[in-house]
């Protein structure tokens, strides 16, 4: 039985008709917030690439401008912060991940994400396909700023946004689920946020 | 690492509040006693849940306040149109209890074999997990040197203000006041910037170790900085604090 807070009450509330969009243990912010654990890097464009590999063996690589003339979306989308935050209607620019990964050819029941900077997260191939998941390079109408991810980072805004990784290059298929760098640090190795799966264990 | 990932589940608990105590006008540090605490790592964080009488629940994140082996303890800054602060900084006191789970995080976190030299740098209440860090140092007998650089709006909102000025035996303490500064004062003032980082960070060639915790704006100037001074980029760890996201 959780104690009362005698004197404690609600003082935030999610925009009327938005309440279902924010899952429990969340509230709604208006700002943009950060969460990185190091520098924000920044590779130039003409060195940079996004690759999809199978165990660190490249399928499919992109260069900016190849990665660029790819079909991309202007999509709404609710995103959940471990941290608690939820950030909700935020506008993207992005590129499916359906359509990076049907050009590379993929058979494998997981992803682990890669990114400037070292960091790393995993997710099942079935969250990063069927239209749920995304690489963005824009934001709010302009460009992705580097501190938010820029030039590309990941977008899978049905699991907590720590699996939305910045700064990413790229996708190496795996064929058993392995963890990446916040999972072996105690969060969880799915992370929905509808089921409050934040740590290792819930 | 290994260790926060075989501890298993970080289940809620009722903690009692075994002390508050007022640090700035706007800042307390809760003193917390849970029945059951694994131990916790310096810099690491935990979770709070409140529960109105009306069922509603908040749950925030806050950094542990306190080193390795002292009771666990968090400070809390009172944010203007926050919801979980004001209750903590304005209504708590000690004998209420509220729930608790933790300790989270694994890489924000300092232990007397990573070494130094140190160079921890704080924007605000961002001290919070740097003061673990410093007393753990203390506490185990590091003799890794390390300075830490404050930023703060004045010298009135200077969190542990005590406390840091009883530092000495390798560590250095200085401040920079980015709104104001009293007379006579001979810190140093405005905002963290290229030039005070070049003047106060360990040089390059020595490897330091660096812990930057405060505001996305601080966050990142810090960091680019540094980076641009010669820091290895895996060597500069940051962390913002809770109510970057405008609450």
């Amino acid at each position: 039985m959780s104690p009362v807070s005698r004197g404690f009450r609600q003082l935030h509330r999610a925009p009327v008709g938005q309440e279902s969009r924010v899952p429990p243990g969340q509230y709604v912010t208006e700002g943009f917030p950060v969460l990185s654990v190091g520098p924000t890097p920044h590779t130039p464009l003409e060195k940079w690439t996004f690759s999809i590999t199978q165990w660190g063996q490249a399928k499919k690589s992109w260069t900016w401008q190849e990665f660029r003339a790819l079909p991309a979306e202007a999509i709404t989308s609710y995103i959940h912060y471990v941290t608690h935050w939820s950030k909700l209607g935020t506008e993207w620019r992005r590129v499916s991940l359906d359509t990076l990964l049907d050009q590379a050819g993929y058979d494998a029941p997981y992803v682990m994400a890669f990114c400037d900077g070292g960091y790393t997260t995993n997710l099942p191939i079935a969250d990063v396909t069927g239209g749920q998941a995304w690489v963005a390079f824009g934001y709010d109408g302009g460009p992705l700023e580097a501190e938010h991810g820029g030039p590309l980072r990941l977008l899978v805004p049905h699991l907590y946004f720590w699996k939305s990784a910045k700064w990413v290059r790229g996708l190496d298929l795996r064929e058993v689920a392995e963890p990446g760098f916040s999972e072996t640090k105690g969060y969880h190795m799915y992370g929905d946020p509808w089921r409050e799966q934040r740590y290792a264990g819930d | 690492m290994a260790r926060t990932a075989l501890r298993g589940r970080l289940t809620w608990q009722v903690a009692t509040v075994a002390s508050v105590t007022r640090e700035t006008a706007s800042v307390v540090t809760i003193e917390l006693d849970p029945p059951h605490w694994p131990g916790h790592r310096a810099g690491q964080h935990l979770d709070v849940r409140l529960t109105a009488e009306d069922g509603y629940t908040a749950e925030r994140e806050y950094s542990i306040a306190s080193a390795p082996g002292e009771p666990v303890a968090i400070t809390v800054e009172r944010l203007e149109d926050g919801e979980v602060s004001p209750y903590l900084t304005g209504e708590l006191r000690a004998g209420d209890e509220l729930e608790m789970r933790g300790p989270v995080g694994g890489y924000f976190v300092w232990e007397p074999g990573d070494g130094g030299p140190l160079l921890l740098l704080a924007g605000g209440s961002g001290i919070v997990p740097l003061r673990s860090i410093m007393r753990h140092r203390r506490r185990t007998g590091s003799d890794a040197p390390a300075y830490l650089l404050y930023s703060s709006r004045s010298w009135e909102d200077v969190i542990y203000r005590d406390e840091l000025g009883q530092y000495h035996d390798g560590v250095q303490v200085s401040y920079t006041l980015t709104r104001g500064h009293p007379a006579g004062w001979a810190g140093h003032t405005g905002r963290i910037d290229q030039a005070l980082l070049t003047q106060v960070a360990w040089p390059a060639e020595a490897n330091p170790l660096a812990y930057i915790c405060g505001p996305t704006s601080f966050v990142e100037t810090a960091a680019a900085g540094l980076v641009g001074l010669g820091y290895q980029p895996e060597r500069v760890k940051t962390e913002r604090f809770g109510g970057t996201g405008g609450h």
